[in-house]
């Protein structure tokens, strides 16, 4: 009986194209991403219709998370000098005895989410580690707390410069923790936010996606 | 596999005593190369954010004891919203009556027939008077150092005017309930808005509905 040959096929595939398109689309993420600036709290913020960006500008934030602790920071484009002033400032005005040390701390750190009695604790510990730290958050009341004279502070030493003042909340973060902080703007004379918000799309059939889709034309 | 081509193969033949050079494979194995490229994309697309952040403009009036500077709201065209707990908005138009009978139960989903059916009435409502004239001049030629671009129809910029949306988050009421209905506010195209505290009155309605 002759046997009938079966040709042997190779099941090597040509990889080519496929290797081809896995770098094209890792080229697309590499190039799409934007790290999130590590921040020390986890905040998930609401959405709304608005379509401006964030101005990338000096400016003084407020973050609150769901809990209701809140935090403050101090965003200079590149001058650190004016955020070692403020700590500098505040050192004397309140008897926080920090070292120089403590001091050039500050201004590494990205926000601040304690009270001034908890400050000292806070700056003695090395950027990296100070996410080891539970931060309870800046004191905030009706009369505007401590947050009040964060505010004031960091105002002084902006003076004369443009100055952007945003706030950042946590979806499940009750209202009177926004009210404490809008209160302690208020004080100081700010009546203008910028609320910190993700896009969400416009309902159709409203009044503002007509106005939208007439400025489109 | 990827391969480049060799040459000939054996079309010309070479003299004799002329050693064959030893043909080395070009084909490299490609799967250590494609893991790492996928492991890669993985991780970017895990890490990646792509809906950048927005903000949204809030201004808020100076706290004023003195009673003429305060705006006044028509009565007419008020509509206070009340956010409580657990998303549940609660609204009467004008003033709150004694009986509370026009102290009603909305939800997020519902609210905004509400403004829309309210903005309606306040429409329907309007007297021209000397106060629209500018409203209509403002809109026709917009504000370009504020990025508002002059309204095609301007006139009937004025026609709303009365109508005034009060906004009284309760303490129960979270910071995405405010956002969204400062949103409602933006996408009903409402001018006024204030946002206010609650009165004792409006607590103790709330407390009552949230009762039964």
């Amino acid at each position: 009986m002759p046997s009938v040959k079966i040709p042997k096929k190779s099941t090597a595939v040509d990889m080519t194209p496929f290797v081809d398109v896995a770098f094209l689309i890792l080229t697309f993420f590499i190039m799409a991403t934007k790290f999130k600036p590590a921040e020390p709290v986890e905040v998930t913020t609401p959405n709304s219709v608005s379509t401006k960006d964030i101005p990338e500008s000096d400016a003084l934030q407020v973050t609150f998370d769901k809990e209701g602790r809140v935090f403050f920071h101090i965003k200079p484009e590149k001058d650190i000098s004016i955020k070692l002033n403020v700590i500098k400032n505040l050192n004397t005005t309140r008897n926080l005895g920090l070292t120089d040390a403590e001091m050039m701390n500050f201004v590494k750190t990205e926000a601040i989410g304690v009270p001034y009695s908890g400050l000292k604790q806070l700056l003695s510990l090395p950027v990296e580690n100070q996410g080891s730290l539970r931060q309870p958050g800046i004191p905030v009341d009706s009369t505007g707390g401590e947050l009040l004279f964060w505010i004031r502070d960091a105002t002084s030493a902006f003076a004369g410069k443009s100055l952007k003042y945003y706030i950042k909340g946590d979806n499940n973060a009750k209202y009177p923790t926004f009210k404490g902080v809008l209160n302690a703007f208020k004080k100081n004379d700010i009546l203008k936010f910028n609320l910190i918000t993700m896009l969400e799309d416009v309902p159709s059939g409203t009044e503002l996606s007509a106005i939208r889709g007439r400025d489109k034309k | 596999m990827a391969s480049i081509d060799e040459g000939g193969g054996d079309s010309h033949k070479k003299g004799p005593g002329v050693k064959k050079a030893k043909k080395l494979s070009t084909r490299v194995d490609m799967t250590p190369m494609v893991d790492l490229g996928f492991l890669l994309i993985t991780f970017f697309i895990f890490t990646t954010t792509m809906s950048s952040p927005t903000t949204m403009d809030l201004f808020m009036p100076k706290d004023t004891d003195k009673d003429e500077e305060q705006n006044k709201a028509k009565e007419s065209g008020a509509l206070t919203l009340l956010l409580g707990k657990n998303d549940v908005i609660y609204y009467y138009e004008g003033q709150l009556k004694e009986d509370a009978s026009n102290f009603l139960t909305s939800s997020f989903g519902k609210i905004r027939q509400v403004i829309i059916d309210k903005k309606k009435a306040v429409i329907a409502a309007h007297v021209h008077d000397e106060g629209c004239k500018k409203i209509q001049e403002k809109a026709r030629l917009g504000d370009p150092t504020r990025g508002i671009k002059p309204d095609p129809n301007w006139q009937k910029a004025c026609l709303d005017k009365d109508l005034v949306v009060v906004i009284k988050p309760d303490d129960e009421a979270t910071y995405k309930n405010t956002i969204d209905i400062l949103d409602e506010m933006a996408i009903n195209d409402v001018k006024r808005y204030a946002m206010v505290d609650l009165f004792p009155v409006e607590k103790e309605l709330i407390k009552k509905t949230e009762g039964n």
